[in-house]
């Protein structure tokens, strides 16, 4: 009685998880590809964690609380790694369906990821999509504060350029009024100071006499 | 007190002045993808010898010309004679200078979004849901959509015109602007960028060729680039494209070498200047393709093992065989026994399996903008530290760019800053900023979604038919109107060096000659190939398709070749005229 009751149980496990059967998905595993030399092999420990992480998730779906690691059935497994796997409900009769699995698996994608060390490429639900990461959006996009930096600049580079060509220009046109005041005041000076000549004297107002040599001229140029 | 014309503080400035406008994205751009397909390490036979035969003597002439005019192109066009006037250069400058700056708009856009992580241009967006990646991004590759579809916002044709694009107005403004910065106050500004804009690049290449060097996958790019097809030298368009390449590189005929010789003392070597700038120019092509080559390795060999890993990935998952047991050495042995195994399955997945092959991805021969914009940027993706090889590279097209730029708007401005009418009326700064503010407006044509495409038929048509002329009919006017003898013996006075018998019959003979069989080819092979057609990107297969010119299209380039090929038979008749009109008034008083 007890065998066949055993035969039973696994005639109907048989029946629920099978490839392509409903609500049943495809996993694919590629530990290899993601861990290189630190894989770690696939074995039914490794399935035990399967499942607890896939009824973890299970549990966080409303009426689903009591889901236990034994609902979760594998089968199918090859050495690709990749396995079929159904949700059972408590009876063991009937499997949950596809839509409740796969918005709980969706929700706790990164932690099954996390458990085994891969992401969503290397831990692959065949029919769940995963949801992907949104890109950081902040709020000013960052190219348009280097562009106000480097406009500003341009611009404070250009004005003041423009405005010292301005200053310049009118140094220049006082240059010939300034220089018929010096004459004035040279003819002053004439009288108070003793004959020095007003055309060597630097228009800038110092007295520098001309009859010595200055500075730069002191050393001979090379 | 007469005013003094300005001069370059030292003739290094001059020198670099050269530099800086004639390496400009030409060498980065063109003479790479030309290596590449005209029998790689051969094609530098006919370029060399192009070199020594076309561009030494004409450089040396339009140099030796602005030197001893001391005036900008149209000045120096009349004292050779009054019937000729440089004002078809002037225009050519002008539509130059109109398009080109948008390269320098998009290299800021660029440089600009290097600052991020991960940079824009290696992931793909999201779609709507977030559920997979935007359509159009995986048709295409994720540069080509940065390109196509952030950058340009490219319509599917020349037709729709869309509106201006906001974010490249802004950087066309900001580009418009460092220009003026640049050229505000003439050579005394000018000369102290060409430091900058003239070496920097070369660091950039530098750095450049180390880090491509050691790029895993280089080698192949580079021996694959360079080994040489002997028997393209047979090839008459390698030697045409030779002789362009090195013309349109060194930048002849646009006024700007006339300006900035315009400059120089009256006694300076500019025979030892010619020679050196185009050596150095040449050199740079060179120097450049090698970076070039071994990114091209690097990016092909990348792909090549992507593809590869696909194709294992996608054998794995269908026979579920272990995972990591395919590699890129037993693929092609586990494929043979796969297909013998297992027919029908492998037959269902057959047409699925991309044939990889490393020569096909470095067969890929890219010039312009998308090998700017699309090659690049994919290769420096892959690399480490990937922001700061973009900003790197974006910083050098930049300089490039902004080299060539002060050398055209030299030849718009020093006409107009010569002509005593306009000089006396407005300082050098209005002139300069009224210059850069039409030429702003004008080029916010290009930043319309359909701007790639007009960017296209004035990158074509704008100068290069033009441009033959006007060198033709320079080097023609100053050896037989004003004389070889003549000019000859003006460089011997103003220099103090004889000119060489080589040069004389470069001058008169064989350079002439040369321009007149490069301009009956082009206008054969315009002739021949009927109706114009140009690539326009289409969004829904992710790839460039060939469509034709409308006739506004066709009429806007008759317009550009005709207005700047026109001038100088039009200045000639005009002067004709009126020196007859005068002629006439003047004998009935005498």
């Amino acid at each position: 009685m007890l065998w066949l009751l055993f035969f039973l149980m696994t005639a109907i496990h048989a029946e629920l998880c099978q490839p392509g059967a409903a609500n049943a998905f495809k996993v694919r595993l590629s530990i290899r590809t993601a861990l290189g030399n630190k894989a770690y092999a696939w074995d039914t420990s490794e399935e035990y964690l399967f499942k607890a992480m896939v009824a973890f998730s299970m549990r966080k779906v409303p009426n689903r609380e009591a889901t236990e690691i034994s609902h979760v059935l594998l089968c199918n497994v090859t050495q690709r790694v990749s396995f079929w796997f159904v949700v059972t409900d408590p009876s063991k009769n009937h499997t949950l369906p596809a839509v409740e699995v796969q918005t709980a698996i969706r929700m706790n994608k990164n932690r099954i990821n996390g458990a085994f060390f891969l992401n969503d490429q290397t831990l692959e639900f065949l029919k769940i999509p995963s949801t992907l990461a949104p890109p950081m959006d902040p709020s000013v996009p960052i190219w348009i504060i280097i562009f106000g930096v480097i406009f500003c600049i341009v611009i404070v580079a250009i004005t003041l350029l423009i405005l010292s060509g301005i200053w310049q220009r009118r140094r220049k046109n006082k240059e010939p009024s300034e220089v018929d005041d010096a004459e004035d005041k040279c003819e002053n000076m004439n009288t108070i100071e003793n004959g020095i000549p007003c055309d060597p004297l630097d228009m800038k107002g110092g007295h520098i006499n001309d009859a010595f040599m200055t500075e730069d001229e002191r050393l001979t140029p090379l | 007190m007469e005013k003094t014309r300005p001069l370059w503080s030292n003739p290094l400035q001059f020198v670099f002045a050269c530099i800086s406008y004639a390496v400009g994205l030409g060498n980065v751009w063109r003479f790479p993808y030309l290596c590449q397909m005209y029998g790689g390490g051969s094609f530098l036979v006919p370029y060399i010898i192009m070199l020594i035969v076309e561009g030494m003597p004409l450089l040396y002439l339009e140099l030796a010309v602005g030197q001893r005019m001391r005036q900008g192109s149209i000045g120096a066009w009349r004292t050779i004679s009054p019937y000729l006037s440089g004002i078809a250069s002037v225009v050519v400058s002008f539509f130059l200078s109109m398009y080109y700056n948008v390269i320098n708009a998009w290299a800021f856009w660029y440089l600009f979004h290097s600052f991020q992580d991960p940079l824009p241009w290696s992931v793909c967006p999201l779609n709507g849901n977030h559920t997979g990646y935007d359509e159009e991004c995986e048709k295409a590759s994720s540069t080509q959509y940065f390109w196509y579809r952030k950058t340009l916002n490219i319509s599917p044709s020349l037709q729709e015109n869309g509106g201006v694009q906001w974010e490249p107005a802004l950087c066309l403004l900001l580009a418009w602007l460092v220009v003026y910065l640049c050229i505000l106050r003439g050579t005394e500004s000018t000369g102290k960028v060409v430091y900058f804009t003239a070496s920097l690049p070369y660091c950039v290449l530098i750095i450049y060729l180390i880090r491509g060097l050691t790029l895993h996958g280089a080698t192949n790019g580079l021996m694959y680039m360079f080994t040489p097809k002997m028997e393209q030298l047979a090839n008459p368009k390698a030697w045409v494209n030779a002789a362009t390449q090195i013309f349109f590189s060194l930048g002849l005929g646009f006024g700007s070498l006339i300006a900035f010789a315009s400059y120089n003392e009256p006694s300076n070597n500019c025979q030892k200047h010619a020679i050196i700038v185009s050596l150095i120019n040449s050199f740079t092509s060179i120097f450049a393709s090698i970076v070039t080559f071994s990114i091209y390795g690097f990016k092909a060999t990348f792909n090549y093992e992507n593809c590869l890993k696909k194709v294992s990935l996608l054998l794995t998952n269908t026979f579920d065989l272990e995972d990591g047991f395919l590699t890129a050495s037993n693929l092609e042995q586990v494929k043979g026994y796969l297909a013998s195994a297992y027919p029908s399955k492998y037959s269902e997945v057959f047409p699925h399996i991309k044939n990889c092959s490393l020569e096909s991805e470095l067969d890929t021969a890219v010039q312009g903008t998308g090998l700017a914009f699309i090659v690049y940027t994919e290769a420096i993706k892959n690399m480490e530290v990937s922001q700061l090889w973009s900003v790197l590279y974006f910083f050098m097209l930049l300089m490039l760019g902004i080299g060539s730029m002060l050398g055209n708007t030299a030849a718009i401005l020093t006409p107009l800053t010569d002509s005593k009418i306009i000089s006396s009326h407005l300082p050098k700064e209005a002139i300069s900023g009224l210059v850069c503010l039409v030429n702003c407006a004008i080029g916010m044509v290009f930043t319309m979604e359909a701007g790639n495409y007009w960017f296209d038929i004035f990158n074509d048509y704008a100068a290069t038919l033009s441009l033959l002329l006007i060198v033709l009919v320079e080097t023609i006017a100053v050896c037989y109107v004003y004389g070889l003898r003549r000019f000859e013996s003006d460089l011997k006075a103003m220099t103090g060096r004889a000119v060489s018998w080589y040069w004389k019959v470069m001058w008169a003979g064989v350079s002439p000659l040369l321009i007149v069989s490069l301009f009956v080819f082009y206008l054969s092979d315009y002739i021949l190939t009927g109706t114009l057609k140009y690539q326009a990107w289409d969004a829904s297969q992710g790839q460039l398709v060939t469509k034709d010119y409308p006739a506004y299209a066709l009429a806007v380039i008759g317009l550009l070749v005709a207005s700047s090929t026109m001038c100088i038979p039009l200045v000639a008749l005009g002067t004709f005229v009126l020196h007859h009109l005068k002629r006439g008034d003047a004998a009935p008083m005498a």
